[in-house]
C-alpha cells in the first residue's frame, strides 16, 4: 500500500444539500432517509471524508440515490457543494480548499489535474463534434493552440482504448455506448491528469462490453499509476478495481476499508446484504 | 419627407434606448448588449439591427451609404435607404469617402474608414459560441469567464474535416484581449480591416436584438492556431477585369462565351470610382 505517501486527493466533511432546509430538519433527526418530508430538502452528500493516494483506485458502492453522482459532481465542480474542502496535491500544494477557488480556477483544475468518465456520455462528450475534437476540446482547454500536437495526442489516446484510428473524424453519436466510454475515458486521460473520476461507467452497457471496458481502465490504470475514484452501484465492478472501498446509504459513508476486507467481512447490516446478493 | 413618421422613423424614446445600448457596447468593446429591438416596417433577417442603429443615429446633416454585399444598389439596400431618406430627408451616397454614416451587409468597403464615419453593420447571429453552445445562459457564463475553447473548438474541427480554416465569413476574432466576437458574416479578407479601424464600427442583430462595438483604433485578432495562423482570402495574380484593381475583395464569374472565369471587385462603388479615376487620368 502506498499509505504513507501524501494523498492526491483529500476530502474533508463535505456536505450537498439539495433545497434550504428547515427548522425541523436543522439537526438531521426527522430526517426520511435523506429527505426531509416537511421543507422537501434532500441531504444527499452528509460529511463525506476521505483520501485517495498516489496509484490508489478508490471505490465508491451504494443503492440508487445514495449520493455517489453528487459527490462527483461537487467534486468536479458540476455541482457546488453546501460546505466541506477538498485539497488536490497538485494544485497549490496542496493548500487551497478547492471548493473556494474561483470560476475561472476550478475550471483550470478541472482541465489539467482531473478528468472525469460520466455515466451518461451526453454529459461527457459533444455528440456532434468529431472524437478527435472531442478530445481537442479538453488539450484547447488546458491552453493548448497547437493543431498538429493535439491530434497526435488524440491519434495516440484513441490508440489507447482501442478506437480504430481511422474513425477519429466521427462523432460519437455514430459510435456503440461502449465505444463512447471509450472516447470519454481517452477525453480524461488527454492532459495526464493524476485524478480520473469514473462514475458509473459501464452501467448500462452490455455484460461483455463491460468487461472490456473494465479491463481497460484497469490496464491504463496499471500502466499510468492514475489515481482514481470510481462510483458504481455494481459491487462486482468495485471488486474487480478498487483497492480501498466507501459504501454509502443515504447520503452518509457508513463502512470503509480494504476492499477484500469489506467483502470478506462486511460490518454494517447493508453492507452485509449487498455482499450476499452479489454472491 | 412624409411627415405621418417621426424624424428617422422611431420616436425620440426608442431612439434614446437604441443609443444608450449602443454607449454601453461601445464602453465595453466586443460585449453583446441586449435591447429591446423594435417592429420595424422591413422583415426582420433584412437588417432590422442595422436598420435601428442607423435610424438611431442620424442626423439631418449625415450623408447615408446602404451596401448589400459590396452593392449600393441591389433590392435591399434601396429599401434600407429608402425607408431612411423618407424619414429624414438624408441624402445618401455611394461614395464610401462622402459617407458619414455607411449600413453594411457582409462587408467593409474598400476605402480605408475614417474617424469621422461610423460603419453599422448588420448580423444574423452576434453568438459566436452559438454552435458549440445553445444554450444562451451558458454562452453569457462562458463570455464572462474568457472562456473561448469552444470557438477554438471549433475551428479545430473545420481543420480536421477540411484540412483549413474553412470560415468562409463570420471568422471569429478576440477584442482588446477580451471578448471573443462574430465580427457579421464580412469575408475574412475584411476581418484585418477591424483591427485599430480609425471608425467606429457597430453591429447591430434584429432577431437576437444584440448590438456590439468596436470602438476606433480597438485591437482586433482573429483566431488562430499556432501552427494554423489566420489567411485572408486570397487574390494572388487575380485582378478585376473592369478596373484592374488586384489587393480587393474580388468575385469570381464566369464567362458563358469562352467558358472561363473573370474577376470583378465585389465593392461596385470601389470599381466605379477606379473607372473614373482611371478616365480622368486619361483625359488628362
Ligand atoms: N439536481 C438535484 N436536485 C434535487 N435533488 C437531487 C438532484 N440531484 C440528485 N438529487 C437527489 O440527491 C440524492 C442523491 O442522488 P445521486 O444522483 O447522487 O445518487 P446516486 O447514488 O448517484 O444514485 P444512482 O445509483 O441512481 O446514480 C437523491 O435523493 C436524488 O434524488
Ligand atoms: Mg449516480
Ligand atoms: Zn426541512
Amino acid at each position: 500500500m502506498t499509505g504513507y505517501e501524501r494523498p492526491v486527493l483529500s476530502v474533508k466533511h463535505l456536505n450537498k444539500q439539495y433545497g434550504r432546509g428547515c427548522l425541523k430538519c436543522v439537526n438531521k433527526a426527522s430526517l426520511l432517509k435523506n429527505y426531509c418530508p416537511s421543507c422537501g430538502t434532500v441531504y444527499a452528500c452528509q460529511d463525506i471524508s476521505f483520501d485517495v493516494h498516489p496509484g490508489e483506485v478508490v471505490g465508491i458502492v451504494g443503492e440508487s440515490g445514495s449520493g455517489k453522482s453528487t459527490l462527483m459532481k461537487c467534486l468536479y465542480f458540476d455541482q457546488e457543494v453546501t460546505d466541506g474542502e477538498a485539497y488536490i496535491s497538485v494544485y497549490e500544494n496542496g493548500e487551497k480548499n478547492l471548493f473556494q477557488q474561483s470560476a475561472q480556477q476550478k475550471r483550470y483544475i478541472r482541465n489539467n489535474v482531473m478528468g472525469k468518465v460520466y455515466q451518461n456520455p451526453l454529459l461527457g462528450l459533444k455528440m456532434d463534434f468529431s472524437s478527435i475534437g472531442n478530445i481537442a476540446e479538453k488539450l484547447i482547454s488546458a491552453g493548448n493552440r497547437h493543431v498538429k500536437m493535439m491530434e497526435s495526442r488524440g491519434i495516440e489516446l484513441l490508440d489507447k482504448v482501442n478506437i480504430p484510428v481511422h474513425r477519429r473524424k466521427e462523432a460519437p453519436k455514430k459510435f456503440s455506448g461502449g465505444m463512447q466510454q471509450r472516447v470519454q475515458i481517452a477525453k480524461a486521460l488527454s492532459n495526464n491528469p493524476p485524478l480520473l473520476l469514473l462514475d458509473e461507467v459501464t452501467t448500462g452497457l452490455d455484460l461483455s462490453v463491460q468487461a472490456s471496458v473494465l479491463d481497460l481502465i484497469k490496464e491504463l490504470q496499471r500502466e499510468l499509476n492514475i489515481s482514481i475514484v470510481l462510483v458504481s452501484h455494481d459491487l462486482s465492478v468495485i471488486r474487480m478495481l478498487a483497492d480501498r472501498t466507501f459504501v454509502m446509504l443515504e447520503g452518509k459513508v457508513i463502512e470503509e476499508g480494504l476492499t477484500d476486507q469489506i467483502l470478506e467481512d462486511p460490518q454494517a447490516s447493508y453492507t452485509q446484504q449487498l455482499v450476499h446478493s452479489m454472491l | 419627407m412624409n411627415k405621418a413618421y417621426n424624424f428617422a422613423f422611431f420616436d425620440e424614446g426608442s431612439k434614446r434606448e437604441i443609443r444608450r445600448a449602443t454607449l454601453k457596447a461601445i464602453a465595453i468593446p466586443g460585449y453583446q448588449v441586449p435591447f429591446a429591438s423594435r417592429e420595424m416596417p422591413i422583415g426582420r433577417g433584412w437588417g432590422t439591427g442595422g436598420l435601428q442603429l442607423t435610424l438611431s443615429l442620424i442626423g439631418k446633416n449625415d450623408v447615408l451609404k446602404v451596401i448589400d454585399q459590396g452593392s449600393d444598389e441591389s433590392v435591399n439596400a434601396v429599401s434600407i435607404k429608402k425607408l431612411v431618406s423618407d424619414t429624414t430627408g438624408v441624402v445618401a451616397t455611394e461614395h464610401t469617402c462622402d459617407a458619414t454614416l455607411i449600413q453594411s451587409r457582409h462587408r467593409i468597403p474598400e476605402v480605408p474608414l475614417t474617424k469621422e464615419q461610423i460603419l453599422v453593420l448588420q448580423v444574423p447571429i452576434p453568438e459566436p459560441l452559438r454552435f458549440f453552445e445553445p444554450s444562451e445562459h451558458e454562452t453569457k457564463k462562458l463570455h464572462a469567464e474568457k472562456e473561448y475553447s469552444g470557438a477554438w473548438l471549433m475551428l479545430f474541427e473545420q481543420i480536421m474535416n477540411y484540412g483549413t480554416m474553412t470560415t468562409d465569413a463570420d471568422h471569429p476574432v478576440m477584442v482588446q484581449d477580451r471578448y471573443v466576437m462574430a465580427p457579421s458574416p464580412i469575408p475574412r479578407f475584411d476581418n484585418t480591416k477591424m483591427d485599430h479601424c480609425k471608425a467606429l464600427i457597430l453591429l447591430g442583430a434584429g432577431r437576437e436584438k444584440k448590438v456590439y462595438a468596436v470602438p476606433p483604433y480597438t485591437k482586433v485578432v482573429s483566431l488562430a492556431f499556432d501552427d494554423y495562423p489566420f489567411k485572408g482570402e486570397s487574390f494572388e495574380n487575380k485582378h478585376c477585369r473592369l478596373c484592374g484593381a488586384d489587393d480587393v475583395f474580388l468575385d469570381e464569374l464566369i464567362d458563358e462565351e469562352i467558358g472561363e472565369s473573370y474577376y470583378l471587385c465585389n465593392d461596385t462603388s470601389y470599381c466605379l470610382e477606379m473607372i473614373n479615376e482611371k478616365k480622368l487620368a486619361g483625359v488628362k
